[in-house]
């Protein structure tokens, strides 16, 4: 039984977006907003493809003009050579301002002590929440999506750090419509997500329209790995194989970047962007529960981590 | 995008659109369930969150997974057994993307769903076959109503528990209808379902041949996104000036923003508010393509024929029909903070891209949800949840829109200039109810246009 009251229209108007320009068209009206209201915002650029789809958007929201940020990337020490290389062909290419924040400083000079299990993903909170503190940074921009996880699913577009970069899922303002209100205290700073709405195919898809080039750990290659908590870890100086743990070489790729420690290959012969959307579209898993030992921890593991500061 | 001319391009057929839509009902209307339901059905839950799921079922001592876990996010609701906030929920079919705001449909939290409604383009209100309409479905027909949410799906649930009766269905969406059409809601649709069963969530149902609409899937895939463009009033808040000055653009000067109604074209005549200068549209560029028209809500930069002061904060309009600027605001609103709202604090109100300071001069009603719209005269002060009547005295003149004729343009927010804690959402103009009568008057009324 349908009742309509006034008449409408059974099919969308030829004016109607795709969901990828309906995505972008937002994504980029929230990097305008940050340009027109702080004064010292940063993207934060780790190389990994939220990122760069991140800087993608916020180069075309401001052409014909330069991006109107600086980049921060919280170095692990443990990060992929690749990516690396291809973070800094990036900000060459592009004229950009990169910070680097290095935790393997912060373990030299004994601020910070190398964990146990030789993680280093827990580590990266405090480089980044000192980074954005002494350049007094008021708008940080992260790649986070709602999809990725269920604390992130409540999380704000505009997310209020206090001056320690806590999270305070009770302290955490309304949003509607698309009035974002980014007033924070002194010392207090924003945490800005504009793929909030995105998921790893919208992701995947948009890199494809728009040919956006990413490192090539993306793609199916051949790696000397070793299996560790059910996971690929690529083989190396940073802590691996240890004792019991056999390395093969296997043909994978990864679908996220992050700390070569707890970052975990999948097993696939996708080469092309074509192919791994094809993979993605036919996956079981979620990015996190396929490649992140850290999310597994425990149940609120993300939860507690956002509370301290993290990404 | 590179044509505009022509929008019926190979790839706008081959592209999915988004739907935004919102959910309001209790945990014991069984509204995580559907949602759960949703998400699993459209095989949009993956293996690792199903066995999250089973894994915390099971140590709970539950047989069957809970799919209300699937949707409660922080240990501090898990802990509590509520839902304290919105939640956004991402799911997809071969036909559309779906961005779901999760509200919890408890009385105190009628400014989440506030928040969800706002940005929904569909309401979906859960009701229980045994109980019928109740005083929260009332509610929710109102915020549903009050937001403009153009259209709202009464889901019928736990027909099962009502030997899937047909009498039972139709007396329910009868009661609904009429009431939310009272309050002109301008399309509603009643399904039956059950969604611990699964019927007419997504698959048909096999118990119920009296039904012939759509399942709630299937009217979630084909409402349409999109409305008369033609019949919007043209609306662009400035965001930010584009200036390179490089050697290769020494003097190019855009204004960049997001189309937050209507249609612009190259040539119009438009004003610049508040100024009241006017020029015409020189070029428009669509995010790296220069283009002939443009519409919302693509995010575009607007390049003028004239060299006019504009900056953030201004509002570009067609010449012939740009919203009056005004210091004297009136507005139907929701207070949000637990902090409440009184006649004489100074605030910041923020509309579009422009923030002013603001006074609040009266508070001449709140409004109860629940019993038939009874207006309380002259309240002391508006409390969190509240919706009410405001009178503002801005310093400075706005281009406001009626909430009516433009959502993005017709809504505000109140801000704490001390701390900046968003205090109150604001929609000019009043509430539904006298515009329902108005609308109830012209019976040939097609309906609201975003």
């Amino acid at each position: 039984m349908t009742t309509t009251v006034a008449h409408s229209d059974a099919t969308d108007s030829p004016y109607a977006l795709s969901h990828l320009d309906a995505l972008e068209s937002e994504a980029v009206h929230i990097f305008r907003e940050v340009a027109g209201e702080f004064e010292r915002p940063v993207v934060l650029f780790s190389g990994g493809k939220d990122s760069i789809v991140m800087l993608h958007l916020a180069l075309k929201a401001f052409a014909p003009a330069a991006v109107p940020f600086a980049l921060l990337h919280v170095d692990t020490g443990h990060n992929f050579p690749e990516v690396l290389e291809f973070r800094d062909r990036t900000v060459a290419e592009h004229s950009l301002r990169l910070h680097v924040a290095s935790v393997q400083d912060y373990i030299d000079d004994g601020r910070l002590r190398e964990r146990p299990d030789g993680t280093r993903n827990p580590l990266q909170t405090v480089p980044l929440t000192d980074a954005i503190r002494e350049l007094r940074f008021d708008a940080v921009f992260g790649g986070g999506r709602r999809d990725e996880e269920k604390a992130r699913a409540k999380e704000r577009v505009f997310s209020l750090r206090d001056e320690f970069s806590q999270w305070d899922p009770r302290r955490q303002r309304p949003e509607l419509w698309s009035l974002y209100n980014g007033r924070h205290a002194p010392g207090e700073h924003v945490r800005v997500f504009p793929l909030s709405n995105w998921t790893e195919l919208d992701v995947w898809q948009y890199i494809a329209r728009e040919d956006i080039a990413l490192p090539q750990i993306y793609f199916a290659h051949e790696r000397e790995v070793f299996k560790r908590s059910g996971m690929w870890l690529t083989a190396g100086e940073w802590g691996g194989p240890k004792d019991g743990e056999q390395s093969e070489n296997r043909l994978v790729r990864y679908r996220t970047v992050g700390d070569m420690s707890c970052t975990g290959a999948v097993d696939s012969d996708a080469t092309t962007l074509d192919a791994v959307i094809a993979e993605i579209a036919a996956s079981r898993l979620t990015e996190r529960g396929a490649t992140r030992a850290d999310d597994k921890m425990s149940e609120a593991a993300m939860e507690d981590r956002k509370r301290e500061g993290y990404f | 995008m590179t044509s505009t001319t022509n929008p019926i391009t190979a790839e706008a057929l081959s592209a999915t659109t988004l739907l935004r839509f919102a959910t309001a009902g209790s945990v014991d209307d069984g509204k995580s369930t559907l949602v759960g339901r949703l998400l699993h059905d459209s095989k949009s839950v993956l293996t690792d969150q199903l066995e999250a799921v089973e894994r915390a079922s099971q140590s709970r001592g539950q047989e069957a997974p809970d799919l209300a876990l699937l949707t409660d996010g922080l240990r501090a609701e898990r802990e509590q057994g509520i839902t304290i906030d919105v939640a956004y929920r991402y799911f997809a079919t071969a036909r559309r993307r779906f961005i779901l705001a999760d509200t919890p449909g408890h009385v105190q939290y009628t400014r989440n769903m506030v928040t969800g409604a706002s940005t929904a383009e569909l309401a979906v209100v859960l009701v229980d076959a045994r109980n019928g309409v109740v005083e929260q479905t009332r509610r929710h027909a109102a915020v549903a109503a009050l937001l403009r949410v153009p259209h709202v799906v009464l889901a019928v649930n736990k027909m099962d528990l009502v030997d899937y009766a047909e009498p039972v269905f139709a007396a329910i969406a009868e009661e609904f209808t009429s009431y939310a059409a009272s309050l002109g809601v301008p399309d509603i649709t009643a399904i039956p379902i059950s969604a611990l069963a699964g019927d007419n969530v997504v698959e048909p149902s096999a118990h119920m041949d009296w039904y012939g609409g759509p399942t709630v899937l299937e009217h979630l895939e084909t409402v349409p996104v999109s409305h008369d463009l033609t019949g919007c009033l043209p609306r662009f808040p400035v965001q930010y000036v584009i200036r390179p000055q490089t050697a290769e653009h020494p003097d190019y000067r855009g204004y960049a923003g997001q189309i937050a109604s209507g249609m612009f074209r190259v040539g119009d005549p438009v004003t610049v508010l508040p100024s009241g200068r006017t020029t015409t549209i020189a070029g428009i560029d669509a995010l790296g393509s220069s283009v002939d028209t443009a519409w919302a809500p693509q995010s575009v930069t607007l390049l003028l024929a004239d060299d006019l002061d504009v900056s953030r904060g201004d509002l570009i309009a067609p010449a012939g029909a740009a919203p009056a600027v005004t210091q004297d605001v009136r507005a139907t609103v929701c207070h949000l903070h637990e902090r409440p709202l009184r006649v004489g604090e100074r605030v910041l109100l923020k509309h579009a891209t422009r923030t002013v300071k603001a006074i609040v001069k009266e508070l001449p009603y709140r409004i109860d949800l629940s019993h038939g719209l009874a207006h309380d005269n002259d309240p002391e002060h508006l409390e969190v949840n509240d919706i009410g009547a405001v009178v503002l005295r801005t310093a400075e003149p706005l281009p406001l829109d009626a909430y009516a004729d433009s959502r993005l343009t017709g809504s505000f927010l109140l801000i704490d200039p001390a701390d900046g804690t968003t205090l109150t959402a604001g929609m000019a103009g009043e509430a539904f109810a006298e515009r329902a009568s108005a609308a109830a008057a012209a019976a040939d009324d097609e309906g609201w246009d975003f």
